[in-house]
């Protein structure tokens, strides 16, 4: 076709309908970049390089041997003692903080949750151990309170006539239990608390005409209407438990021994007391997949009973 | 199905320490047994309260309840035997419709089977069978109200309490379910106390109505009682629609004689004895809109005599409202819609000597009434 005649066809033919641009909605993909830029660069790109180095041999004291070794790292890691000692340990602390922060939070809740004189200020008290940071809460146990010489705990046993005990060389993980549940269980009985006081009054009342007593009424009404709050709180707090570090790290370093080393800790430990980056790294790739499978398996039981409660 | 009786029942919110007026003030009744009782009364008056105390949800200041002949002011609510529906229904939002007309039931450790036969019989008196199995929040308004009413009739309780049941509904289903409580409450022949703030749904629905202002009980009568015989202009003004026309007029020396500005009265024989020893002070003369005729000329003479200028028309279909300044008064009468009326027209009106009602200008009490049984 010459050139005048598409030029002709191009004047006779009917003006193409303008392109549809997609005007309707805000520029979806451009306003979210920022968000999944700052995702990508904050949690896949360490994700991606621990998964690259926990494939490869790579010890800082010896930096010139970096080759890909396969499956070794975490070969190493499963036949080490000190990983499954971790490990739980792990478990162990994130479950009893779990069990003693719930129902000590919700007790506390249910407490607070009534009227009584200086409310305001106890509430604040209560919840003031959550805004201590992690390495102080550590320290003042540990010097303040558990110490056997100085601490309040040996002085009480004294003024009783007891032998001073020493938390920390005695019963560490249950030293540790006790200082995480005490940072905890304010978050737990804020949530909660919050959830109380969403409950509607006439609920209750309606209950109690039903002839529910207080264990009927807790169990049938308040415990439901919490569902949800109380899987937040387990969910947030179970990840928090996992990663538990700096309060070891203040306290105990782990010991005596491997008595209180949890998975965190044992990471760092391979990583910056071995140099051994790989294997540290297998051993992350390994608290990613517990932590995963952790929250599969408290997700399909929280869930659980929470369809059961609420069957008819 | 129980006796329920209020013996000077007093609350006061302030607590031990009695503060500002009572919420609830000197509340005296005893029901009849399977009676259906209605409070009625404007927003605040204490309604809700006074259901609250029977239901043992509020402490008493003063006084007893006593059901069935037991005294159950210190009872505990779910001693009572009281089922209770809500103005918000209160469905229990996690439990399905089943679950909600059965928590009572299984508290009560009852059998399976017979929770069961329970259950499928009030939702198919309610026809709320086909939706046993959902939650609540997947109801309409409608519905919940009806599983609210379910809840309550399984239990099988010796009184119903239900406040402000249909203030959610809209103005079609209100008038059907008023229609259903009722019929329920004939063939269960529970005694039930029911709170409204509509005086057209507590004329429709009540054996006995308790008209209440303030925390006071103003008078306890039935419909066709406090219509006829209001005991103060509160109760005449809230009960009727459109409400009474209340117009001040100078007792005559005959004590029979009425006359104010633009019209002229005769009390009738029933009320009369009202004006005794009152020649020429000044009363209230009430008159229902309904009861208010069109007089003709040849009426000039008649006893009841009103006459004015017709302000504005609202016809209604079968009748027609007509607003009606009589000596700078605003009257409503609501005449035969056959009577061509035009808007700025001279009208006069008339009325039977014996709907008129009188009520002592300063306090608002009725004159006249028949001695109260
Ligand atoms: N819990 C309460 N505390 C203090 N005052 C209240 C409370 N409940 C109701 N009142 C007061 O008592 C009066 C009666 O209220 P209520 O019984 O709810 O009225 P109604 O139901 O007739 O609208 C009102 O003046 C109200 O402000
Ligand atoms: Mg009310």
């Amino acid at each position: 076709m010459s050139p005048i005649a598409t030029a002709a066809l191009a004047k006779t033919a009917p003006p193409a309908p303008p392109r549809r641009r997609a005007r309707s909605g805000p520029p979806t993909r451009r306003l979210m970049a920022p968000a999944t830029l700052f995702l990508l660069a904050w949690m896949i790109v360490p994700l991606a390089m621990t998964l690259y180095y926990s494939v490869r041999h790579y010890n800082l004291m010896m930096p010139e041997l970096r080759n890909f070794v396969g499956a070794t790292n975490y070969k190493l890691l499963l036949t080490d003692p000190t990983f499954w000692h971790s490990l739980v340990n792990t478990l162990v602390l994130v479950m009893a903080c779990l069990a003693i922060t719930v129902a000590l939070g919700l007790g506390l809740a249910l407490l607070f949750n009534r009227t009584f004189p200086g409310r305001g200020v106890a509430r604040t008290l209560a919840i003031s151990p959550f805004f201590v940071m992690p390495v102080v809460t550590g320290l003042i146990w540990k010097n303040m309170l558990f110490h056997p010489v100085y601490g309040l705990l040996a002085w009480l046993a004294r003024e009783l006539g007891l032998a001073p005990f020493d938390w920390l060389a005695q019963q560490p993980m249950l030293s540790i239990v006790i200082m995480i549940a005490w940072e905890w269980t304010p978050f737990a009985l804020l949530i909660l608390l919050t959830g109380l006081q969403s409950l509607p009054e006439d609920q209750i009342e309606a209950a109690r005409l039903d002839g529910a007593g207080r264990w009927q009424e807790f169990r049938h009404i308040v415990v439901p209407h919490l569902g949800q709050v109380l899987y937040v709180v387990v969910m947030l707090e179970s990840i928090f438990f996992l990663t538990s570090f700096a309060e070891i790290y203040a306290t105990t370093s782990g010991g005596p021994g491997t008595a209180t080393t949890n998975l965190p800790y044992y990471i760092y430990q391979n990583a910056f007391f071995q140099y051994d980056i790989g294997l540290s790294s297998a051993a992350a790739v390994g608290a990613v997949v517990l932590a995963n499978v952790f929250s599969f398996f408290l997700i399909r039981f929280v869930a659980g009973n929470l369809n059961a409660g609420s069957a008819r | 199905m129980a006796i329920v009786e209020l013996k000077n029942v007093v609350k006061n919110y302030g607590g031990r320490k009695a503060q500002g007026p009572n919420a609830v003030d000197d509340f005296n009744l005893t029901t009849r047994d399977g009676e259906f009782v209605v409070l009625v009364g404007p927003s605040g008056c204490g309604k809700t309260t006074t259901m609250r105390m029977i239901a043992g949800l509020e402490d008493l200041s003063a006084g007893s309840i006593r059901i069935g002949g037991r005294d159950v002011s210190d009872v505990a609510p779910r001693d009572r035997d009281i089922a209770m529906v809500f103005q918000s229904y209160a469905l229990y939002p996690h439990m399905t419709v089943f679950g909600n007309m059965a928590f009572a039931l299984r508290l009560k450790k009852l059998p399976q089977a017979e929770i069961e036969k329970r259950v499928r019989e009030a939702a198919r008196m309610l026809d709320i069978e086909h939706l046993l199995e959902r939650k609540p929040r997947a109801l309409s308004g409608g519905q919940r109200q009806r599983v609210a009413l379910g809840r309550a009739i399984v239990r099988q309780p010796q009184v119903f309490l239900m406040d402000e049941p249909l203030s959610n509904l809209d103005a079609k289903l209100r008038v059907e379910t008023r229609a259903q409580i009722i019929k329920l409450h004939r063939s269960l022949g529970v005694t039930t106390f029911y709170v409204t703030h509509d005086q057209v749904e507590a004329m429709t629905m009540g054996q006995r109505i308790v008209v209440m202002l303030d925390g006071n009980v103003q008078q306890i009568a039935t419909p066709h009682e406090l219509y006829a015989q209001p005991v103060n202009t509160f109760v005449a003004g809230f009960i009727g629609t459109p409400s009474m026309n209340f117009l001040p007029a100078t007792v005559g020396d005959d004590a029979r004689s009425l006359q104010g500005e633009g019209y002229r009265f005769r009390a009738g024989d029933a009320r009369a004895a009202g004006l005794a020893g009152k020649a020429g002070a000044t009363v209230l003369v009430g008159v229902r809109p309904e009861h208010l005729k069109w007089c003709g000329s040849g009426d000039a003479q008649a006893a009841n005599h009103l006459a004015g200028k017709v302000d504005v028309v609202e016809p209604l279909g079968s009748t027609t409202m007509v607003q009606v300044d009589v000596g700078g008064q605003r009257i409503t009468a609501q005449l035969d819609s056959a009577i061509a009326v035009e808007m700025g027209q001279p009208i006069a009106l008339t009325c039977a000597a014996d709907v008129l009602h009188l009520f002592d200008a300063q306090t608002g009490q009725a004159l006249g009434l028949p001695a109260q049984a």
